[in-house]
């Protein structure tokens, strides 16, 4: 079991294969640290003396995770599960960084709401918690948040995550005024009049199964909807959760515009896709839905390409009930952190990503796109890696989950990849051999 | 792996036609037909299901549905519960699961069920204790198999090869469990042309892979048909971003005798009912000479007979020679 060390002052990691490849380092190395604070990369044997020494022979040592959306649950929704539960699972399981998007109950439109956040996370030893401030009131159609006020709390940047904005003029003026404070803006391209009711990607499963359909338009017209916005007001804008191939293209014509966007797309849709829905799995319950096989092609040949910057688990831990339903009243998201690492480590070990290719999308474009540094090695910066088996597989099962949300679409799948250190800040996790 | 065959190929539940043999569709219909004597009998009780229990458990008001259920379990003998939880528990916000564990205490033998959720009938089949068969009457806009094998059977009444046939399913099949259950019954069935007609609003956009022909001008739709089943409009459906109005529909869809002139002389005209007289189908069709939609009803009750005692497992006695 892996365990939180509070007593160790010195920590030497020895033999791992460092993995930095903004670094360029990839090779074998000792790294020294004590909680809060990286002592030296290669320490030489009077530096390392008396340190607690953890075997790295044969595993990786790579920067900390970044996780763009991880719904913790709290406040609000505590019966599924907690601040402390889920940033606790997080770093167990690789992920130094989890950013809360803003539809918690209340939403995150208030410096109170943030505060809040930022104590409780505090006070527990998991992952960082970064903060997504609303856009708008309540996530609501009719007013600006306080955005200024959201990110002096300390808000990372703002978005509409967990609520379809449809009115326009309110996203128009949000945007403008977003990029007049130089925030950032994380967007869930949704069109709400499109999207209402429906369960299920509106394709040939949901014809068959009579389930309400999402066309892709319900994306593709957001997005398209949205980029004009961008390009008129200058923000600075992510895409979360994007699912259809049309939607590649017009970021693709962004990008390649000049426009200051990136995007993520979330874990499951690379790996299923609408006809994992059948027959009726509310675990496969999703929003966006599972798209086609030929979407989800797509979405892989863009994350490989870069076009796609960076992969989420768009982690929504539900408790047992809010699954246990009839497939439209069933609550749609999947629990992914447990699951973050071995997914991605499957894809390098499916040929879609090489490892730096993975750690871009997983570690480091993430950071980017949040405006954190890179992680570095050297003396005095502050710890931010995971020591992982990268090899050895194990079967996902609820029961060696460590979210509170056991609602996963991946349940008995072998998934390599075992945290056997995680460090972050002056939280330090060390497995007991 | 079906959840609702089991390995010897009989049916454990009835949830959906889809997977469905043909040749167990042929048996169910034959055992309709052995039945539906019965009904016309002066003694029109059987003593096929006595002693069983079969519990009418509608998470969605339907009197005429329910009824027929009903009738059809007390032809069989059984003793049936009627249990409207539309208006009962779940309301009191009692979690369908809870429902179901307080329902099986009573230890019934089958669950006849009506929700209003797609795929509610595999939910409460994979969750009900292993002694208890679910018949689906309908859920959300999945499936009404019995629904689809009594039409299955009034066409084979009528005309009994199914290769020969041009049926054309005509109106609101976006949100028709009626018209998905009954596509796949009378594909598996063997039928020679299947056609959808409505207006791009109310249909699937995939329905074309579902090997089905779309038309969304009725007059070519109905052209040599030779069954024309229309779908109920709902109510709700009528005004708003479907359909610009009723008056609009019926003009555009609506099944008059000029359009049915247009089909094959001995064309059936069908309709699951209840009918919405002058909106999707004229009153002189409805009551007239080619229309078969009473006796979709009267056929509805022996099909009903005929799946309950086969999921019972009960032997349906052998039509007699002649009879």
């Amino acid at each position: 079991m892996i365990a939180h060390s509070p007593r160790t002052t010195r920590v030497l990691i020895r033999g791992a294969l460092v993995r930095f490849p903004h670094l360029g380092i990839d090779r074998v190395g000792d790294v020294l640290f004590e909680p809060g604070r990286v002592l030296a990369l290669d320490p030489d044997a009077e530096q390392a003396a008396g340190a607690e020494i953890v075997d790295g022979r044969g595993r990786w040592l790579i920067p900390g995770l970044v996780d763009l959306a991880t719904r913790l649950r709290e406040p609000g929704a505590t019966h599924k599960a907690d601040i402390r539960s889920e940033a606790t699972a997080a770093l167990l399981n690789g992920i130094t960084h989890v950013v809360l998007p803003p539809d918690t109950q209340p939403v995150i439109d208030s410096t109170a709401v943030v505060e809040l956040i930022l104590r409780r996370a505090r006070e527990g030893r998991g992952a960082t918690v970064h903060v997504l401030g609303a856009l708008t009131r309540d996530l609501g159609e009719d007013s600006l948040a306080e955005l200024g006020a959201l990110r002096a709390a300390g808000c990372i940047a703002v978005g509409n995550i967990g609520h379809a904005l449809g009115n326009t003029n309110l996203l128009r003026r949000a945007l403008q005024y977003a990029a007049s404070l130089d925030l950032s803006v994380h967007l869930q391209p949704v069109d709400p009049w499109i999207s209402a009711g429906g369960c299920a990607h509106e394709g040939r499963v949901a014809a068959l199964q009579g389930l309400a359909g999402i066309p892709q338009t319900a994306e593709t017209l957001a997005l398209a909807r949205d980029l004009m916005l961008i390009e008129e007001s200058g923000v600075r804008a992510h895409f979360g959760r994007l699912s259809c191939a049309r939607s590649l293209a017009l970021l693709a014509d962004a990008k390649a515009r000049g426009l200051p966007v990136t995007a993520d797309v979330a874990m499951p849709q690379i790996y299923l896709n609408e006809h994992d829905v059948l027959p009726f799995r509310s675990e496969c319950h999703l929003l966006p839905p599972l798209r086609t096989v030929a979407d989800r092609d797509a979405l892989r040949a863009a994350l490989a390409s870069g076009l796609i910057d960076a992969l989420c688990s768009d982690h929504q831990p539900h408790d047992a009930d809010a699954k246990l339903k009839p497939f439209p009243s069933s609550e749609p998201g999947a629990s992914g952190l447990d699951s973050f690492l071995g997914l991605g480590l499957k894809l390098v070990g499916e040929g879609v990503l090489s490892v730096d290719a993975w750690l871009q999308r997983c570690a480091l474009a993430p950071r980017r796109i949040l405006g954190l540094p890179p992680p570095t090695l050297e003396q005095g910066t502050v710890p931010d890696f995971v020591l992982i088996d990268a090899v050895s597989e194990n079967p996902l099962e609820a029961s060696t989950m460590l979210s509170r949300g056991k609602n996963t679409p991946f349940r008995g799948w072998r998934l390599p990849g075992r945290v056997h250190l995680a460090a972050i800040a002056d939280r330090l996790w060390i497995r007991e051999p | 792996m079906s959840l609702q065959l089991a390995p010897d190929g009989r049916l454990k539940h009835l949830l959906t036609i889809d997977g469905l043999p043909r040749r167990l569709i042929e048996e169910l219909l034959d055992a309709a037909d052995a039945l539906r004597h019965v009904a016309l009998r002066g003694n029109k009780k059987l003593p096929l299901l006595r002693g069983r229990t079969i519990l009418n458990l509608f998470f969605e008001v339907s009197t005429r549905t329910r009824t027929t259920f009903e009738l059809a379990a007390e032809r069989l003998s059984a003793d049936v519960v009627n249990l409207d939880v539309a208006s009962s528990s779940t309301s009191k916000g009692e979690s369908l699961l809870d429902t179901l564990a307080t329902l099986e205490a009573m230890h019934c033998d089958m669950f006849v069920v009506r929700h209003p959720d797609s795929g509610a009938a595999h939910f409460i089949a994979e969750h009900a204790s292993p002694g208890v068969a679910v018949l689906n009457a309908g859920d959300g806009r999945h499936a009404h198999p019995t629904q689809a094998l009594l039409d299955a059977y009034t066409i084979r009444r009528h005309k009994p090869r199914f290769e020969d046939l041009t049926i054309a399913v005509v109106g609101d099949v976006l949100h028709s469990r009626v018209a998905r259950s009954e596509l796949r019954a009378f594909g598996i069935l063997g039928a020679g042309e299947l056609r959808v007609i409505g207006p791009r609003t109310l249909l699937p956009p995939a329905i074309e892979e579902l090997g089905v022909r779309v038309y969304t001008d009725m007059d070519a739709g109905v052209a040599d048909a030779d069954v024309v089943v229309m779908l109920r409009l709902q109510r709700e459906r009528m005004r708003g971003v479907f359909l610009p109005s009723e008056s609009e529909y019926f003009r555009r869809y609506g099944l008059s005798r000029e359009r049915l002139a247009l089909a094959k002389p001995d064309c059936i005209v069908m309709h699951p009912g209840p009918m919405n007289r002058g909106i999707e189908i004229a009153s002189d069709v409805a009551d007239g000479p080619q229309s078969v939609i009473l006796e979709q009803v009267s056929n509805g009750l022996a099909v009903r007979m005929a799946v309950m005692s086969h999921i019972l497992g009960a032997q349906v006695p052998q039509l007699e020679a002649g009879a």
